[in-house]
């Protein structure tokens, strides 16, 4: 299988001497739509800058559907479309003209270039707003602007750095969508987020990056089977005083119509629910408490923070 | 990159550069006209005729080619300057630095937009001369091929500049403390062999002179300065620039952390 992204022990120390990544190895396959996950500061963003040539590396190497970074750039830097974290075009350009410069700078020749222009601001429904200078646009246009700026060269590769971050929910829904369609269509993407959902729905494969180092790197479904327990919140129709004694199930009352219930892999739901109507309790919506991964999130962090704490007073 | 693509990378910067400073024309096109014709009324005009004249030119023509290179030094560096540093402070050079665009062509199309801006204010600069003066061009290939390079030499000044400024300070400072000092001191007004010996030396130190002397050759005949001695500084100054603008951008000075 072709590899997109090929990272063997990638160092980055700013020059103020902040080390920002300890060496890490990453490896994306041809196809694949993957995850970049990790707490505010632990590195993502300098990841994707040395992969797009914004960020100099301190040592290791960077491949991109095989070509060196060091020795291939070009090559390399024409197979990639970015999407970064900050807004970075021309605030006083008319929209359509930050699209098709970018265009330009492959060489993209300026009619072709306004084609595929018109395509892709139509596509991420920014056509109506062509010619309004960027600086105009609404928070979630900016992002939107950034991915039909990304996608004008048609690269293999798409990295997003927090693609959705201040979109609304529609909005944020359709360009899940939208990105999904481009994935199935061939392009290799990357992305980081916050919203914990939004890699869970989108993403095959995952890695979790904390303090500059990889701390996962799995595939989404065998990383969510490692959670053990899963915490859901049952809302009841009738209050109840106190809780009945139910046989195998940690259950806490949270008020007198709701009950939170971690459920580990062994048991089942069903069973709950026969314990609890054999009291006449009837349970009249449930859900779960926190996203899953959301939870595996933080007990992975949490996790290594811990051992980070404990090796720190020995 | 084919060839095909270099070239039209190289055609966006340039027209990209373009449309910038002629979108925002009342800040760059019209002010060096209003005040190239405001030096004309009174120092052409007014003080001009009490002057005489200046090496068998009225005053008023003599000083037609130094304000002229004057409107093309001046914008031609603050055009590459201000873009250049602009396009740092809004993180737009990173369009350019993701693309598989060489350095050596971001560096020409930043200097071909401020030559576009030292041309066209040049060339308004020019009409507006003409209509207060009567001067003729003595030398149509030295007065434009001297302006051209006179153009790239400073936008790739103004481009250095742009790459070690890191605020909005640091690019109004060399214009206002060498740029323009230098240029008035570059024989617009006056012939250096008006100046004592000693001074004349210290002038020959300027390189601006040298510029401002050869077009006035090209429009007038009359020069202070050997015109090949001219040509051959500002290419040397070209050519040193040019190298140094390169290596500061290959080592991404300023633009790569
Ligand atoms: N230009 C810089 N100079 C010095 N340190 C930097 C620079 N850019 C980032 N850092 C530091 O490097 C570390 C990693 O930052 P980075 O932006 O890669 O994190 P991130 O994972 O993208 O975080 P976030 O989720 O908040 O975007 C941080 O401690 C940050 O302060
Ligand atoms: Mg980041």
């Amino acid at each position: 299988m072709t590899q997109a992204l090929t990272i063997r022990q990638l160092r980055k120390t700013y020059p103020n001497g902040l080390i920002a990544l300890k060496g890490i190895d990453l490896d994306v396959a041809e196809g694949d739509f993957f995850a970049l996950l990790g707490p505010n500061g632990a590195g993502k963003s300098t990841a994707i800058g040395i992969i797009a040539s914004l960020t100099n590396k301190t040592s290791g190497s960077v491949r991109v559907f095989g070509h060196d970074l060091d020795t291939d750039q070009a090559a390399a830097k024409s197979c990639l479309g970015l999407v970064p974290q900050e807004f970075n075009f021309n605030m006083f350009e008319p929209v359509v003209e930050v699209v098709v410069n970018q265009a330009g700078y492959y060489g993209i020749p300026r009619a072709l270039a306004f084609e595929r222009a018109e395509q892709y601001l139509r596509e991420l429904g920014l056509w109506d707003k062509r010619r309004v200078m960027a600086r105009n646009l609404s928070g979630g246009m900016k992002r939107r602007l950034m991915i039909a700026r990304a996608l004008v060269h048609r690269p293999r590769l798409l990295i997003l750095d927090e693609p959705t971050a201040g979109v609304d929910i529609e909005i944020r829904r359709s360009m899940w969508e939208y990105l999904r369609r481009i994935n199935q269509q061939g392009t290799t993407i990357i992305l980081t987020t916050h919203y914990l959902e939004e890699a869970e729905s989108l993403c095959r494969n995952i890695a979790i990056i904390d303090d500059g180092e990889i701390i996962e790197n799995t595939n989404m479904k065998v990383l969510l089977n490692k959670l053990h327990t899963e915490t859901f919140v049952l809302d009841l129709r009738e209050p109840i005083d106190a809780i009945p004694p139910l046989a195998g199930y940690r259950v806490h009352q949270v008020d007198p119509t709701t009950l939170e219930a971690d459920i580990s892999r062994e048991c089942s739901l069903n069973g709950l629910f026969t314990e609890l109507s054999r009291y006449g309790i009837e349970v009249l919506s449930m859900r779960n408490k926190s996203n899953r991964l959301e939870q595996l999130f933080l007990d992975l962090v949490d996790d290594k923070n811990s051992h980070r704490r404990k090796g720190a007073a020995e | 990159m084919t060839l095909g693509e270099k070239y039209t990378a190289f055609r966006t910067i340039l027209i990209k550069e373009f449309l910038r400073f002629i979108r925002i024309w009342i800040q760059t096109v019209l002010p060096p006209v209003i005040t190239t014709a405001l030096y004309f009324v009174i120092f052409g005009n007014l003080i001009g005729s009490q002057i005489g004249d200046m090496e068998g030119y009225r005053y008023m023509d003599y000083i037609v080619p130094g304000l002229i290179m004057m409107a093309v030094i001046t914008n031609s560096y603050a055009n590459v300057v201000s873009s250049f540093y602009g396009s740092k402070f809004q993180r737009h050079i990173e369009e350019m630095l993701v693309s598989p665009i060489p350095n050596h062509l971001i560096l020409s199309g930043f200097v071909a937009g401020g030559v576009a801006r030292g041309l066209v204010v040049g060339s308004a600069v020019t009409a507006t001369a003409f209509f207060f003066s009567d001067v003729q061009v003595h030398n149509l290939f030295v007065s434009i091929s001297v302006v051209v390079l006179t153009s790239i030499l400073f936008a790739l000044a103004g481009l250095i500049n742009g790459v070690f400024a890191k605020s909005f300070d640091d690019i109004s400072i060399i214009p206002t403390f060498v740029l323009t000092p230098l240029t008035y001191l570059g024989g617009i007004f006056y012939t250096i062999e008006m100046l004592p010996e000693f001074w004349q030396g210290v002038s020959l130190a300027n390189p601006i002179l040298y510029m401002i002397n050869a077009f006035r050759y090209g429009l007038l005949g009359v020069t202070d300065i050997d015109l090949y001695a001219s040509y051959l500084i500002i290419i040397g100054f070209i050519a040193g620039l040019y190298w140094f603008a390169l290596t500061l951008l290959n080592r991404g000075v300023g633009i790569r952390n």
